[in-house]
């Protein structure tokens, strides 16, 4: 008897340790970005880095304004958003209010497949398919730009949109559903007057983390956006992205400790707060989303 | 009154075609995509490209290291981290209900899930490559990797005990099992079918990765497979990434027959994570 309360015990300490192990990673990322963003910015003013407009740290004329590259994650995660978010949007409010439950079944999942699909093949769809074809309309389109890989980012993060606000939608309580088409409403009116402002605080969870993902996109944009920072929110011009910058320098040469190598994490460190606070006012709003209706 | 009401009900409609649209957009780009890949990429598939290493010459180039190295990354990755996230998740959802270390480590988790993949490349570069001497190796990608689909198997092994009534573990404990035994013999095999989905999921989102890879310098040109954990190595992403980034049309082609590989492993593995959703999901009825 002892001995199996004895097994129980480490078992569960066992278990708990792992549960902390995700708490360890979380600690290592922190230290290693702060540590090596700390060596940075001893050397490059913090002011110099938030409002100079040119990102050269690899040329002889250094200038370390990181804009350029927050201009060109903006610009692509803008223009995916505006095909993700109409498109899941809409997908949501239709499965839920219109489809039938034996086709929602089906095709929840058929479409979250979009989401399956490896980043990098998305790149190449970017750049050998959808820029070709974009070329055909806009004379202008250089074979780099930020409209053809935010577009393909956009089918990618569909699912995201779709799924996780239909999940929000299916928790409106059935009754008030049912009042609704009491008062001779419409399935139309119903969803936008009724359910799409009760699931409100669930749909901005899932456009937050569709924006934090299309943040942290790298692949799609390191293969179609170009490599070339650039201060403009022009959607037809080479640019770079925050997570581009990082791919470059890894695939070059740079010694470990120089300030080159530093620039990576500075970029990383910039990343990583844009998704950080994303990803925790998204937590916080769930949180009181499932409160409401649970 | 009567034209109000019609106007509603032409909206209504509208909103229905809109819908199946939408519903159907993605779809069928990503069909239109996936034919144009496989009428350019079938025709370069033989044994040769499965069998050759790489070359200078398009022509001569094969999958034969990147596919290896492929087969290792899913191997070493599900050894290191299936027994953690299992175990993270019982801890979570059978023991820590309510107290605060649970919580806090939920937050973390929900965040860790949205942190960039590029990221966990900078940490492991850090921490793998260099403070632990890994190099560029197998075993610094697997771990890599690992961190990366960590919060994925906690979330979905979570969600799997969650649906594992109360009833069966009270019938266990009414039996005189203690809870050890309760988790070990009834939660367990109950929820399997959903955890073994979510860790098909996570593998085949390991496997499809690429940022990370490169940011701890995996994109190397090797001559010879790995023969162990402690090897330089390649992947089938990064071999793509590399002949895209090739301007002679042969190395594109060779991407594009890369990609069809690439593909066929990810949706057999998604395949077989919907089908025992599927299964788990028919087979028991609560």
């Amino acid at each position: 008897m002892y001995r199996m309360r004895l097994k129980e015990k480490i078992t569960e300490a066992l278990l708990q340790l792992s549960a902390i192990f995700s708490v360890l990673i979380t600690v290592a990322i922190l230290y290693v970005l702060i540590s090596e963003s700390y060596f940075f910015f001893s050397r490059v003013s913090f002011f110099e880095f938030i409002t100079a407009t040119e990102w050269t740290p690899l040329f002889t004329q250094k200038s370390y304004g990181i804009l350029p590259l927050v201009t060109g994650t903006v610009l692509t995660s803008f223009i995916a958003m505006l095909v993700a978010l109409p498109i899941g949007l809409t997908i949501a409010i239709y499965l839920n209010v219109y489809a039938s439950p034996g086709f929602k079944k089906v095709i929840k999942p058929v479409i979250e497949v979009l989401a399956a699909v490896p980043t990098v093949v998305y790149g190449y769809f970017a750049l050998m398919i959808v820029t070709p074809f974009l070329q055909g309309f806009i004379p202008g389109l250089s074979g780099f730009n930020s409209l053809s890989p935010g577009i393909v980012m956009g089918i990618m993060i569909i699912p995201m949109i779709s799924s996780l606000s239909e999940d929000a939608l299916h928790a409106v309580p059935q009754n008030l559903r049912e009042a609704s088409y009491g008062m001779g409403a419409t399935r139309f009116q119903t969803a936008f007057r009724v359910l799409v402002p009760a699931a409100s605080s669930g749909i901005i969870v899932s456009i937050i983390l569709a924006v934090s993902r299309a943040v942290g996109e790298t692949m799609i944009v390191a293969i179609a956006a170009g490599q070339q920072p650039r201060f403009t929110f022009n959607p037809f011009v080479p640019i770079e992205t925050m997570t581009t910058y990082i791919v470059k320098v890894s695939l070059g040469d740079v010694v470990h400790g120089s300030l080159e190598y530093q620039t990576i994490f500075a970029a990383g460190i910039t990343l990583f707060v844009l998704t950080f606070a994303m990803n925790i006012i998204s937590f916080y709003l769930k949180r009181k989303f499932q409160e409401k209706y649970e | 009154m009567e034209k109000l009401f019609s106007l509603n009900h032409l909206k209504d409609k509208a909103f229905l075609i809109t819908g199946v649209i939408s519903t159907f957009f993605g779809l069928v780009v990503l069909a239109i995509f996936l034919a144009n890949i496989m009428i350019e990429g079938i025709p370069r598939l033989s044994l040769d490209f499965f069998t050759s290493l790489p070359s200078r010459r398009a022509e001569n180039a094969g999958i034969l290291i990147p596919l290896i190295g492929t087969i290792w990354i899913m191997v070493l990755t599900s050894l290191m981290v299936i027994p953690f996230g299992v175990a993270a998740a019982v801890y979570l959802e059978e023991y820590g209900a309510k107290n605060k270390l649970a919580s806090f480590v939920e937050i973390n988790i929900t965040n860790l899930a949205g942190v960039p993949s590029i990221i966990f490349g900078l940490l492991a570069l850090e921490l793998f490559v260099r403070f632990l001497g890994l190099g560029k190796s197998l075993m610094a990608g697997s771990l890599t990797l690992s961190l990366l689909v960590l919060p994925i198997i906690i979330t979905s092994t979570r969600e799997a005990l969650k649906a594992v009534p109360r009833t069966i573990r009270e019938a266990s404990y009414g039996l005189g099992a203690t809870k050890l035994q309760t988790i070990q013999m009834q939660v367990l095999p109950s929820a399997a079918g959903g955890i073994v989905t979510g860790i098909i999921l996570a593998i085949s989102r390991a496997i499809g990765e690429t940022a990370p890879l490169i940011v701890i310098g995996a994109m190397l040109y090797i001559t010879s497979p790995p023969t162990s954990p402690m090897d330089d190595f390649s992947t089938m992403p990064i071999q793509i990434f590399n002949w895209l980034s090739r301007p002679q049309k042969g190395f594109i082609v060779n991407a594009t027959a890369g990609i069809v590989v690439l593909l066929s492993i990810t949706f057999v593995l998604n395949g077989i994570a919907i089908y025992l959703r599927n299964r788990w999901q028919k087979q028991v009825k609560w």
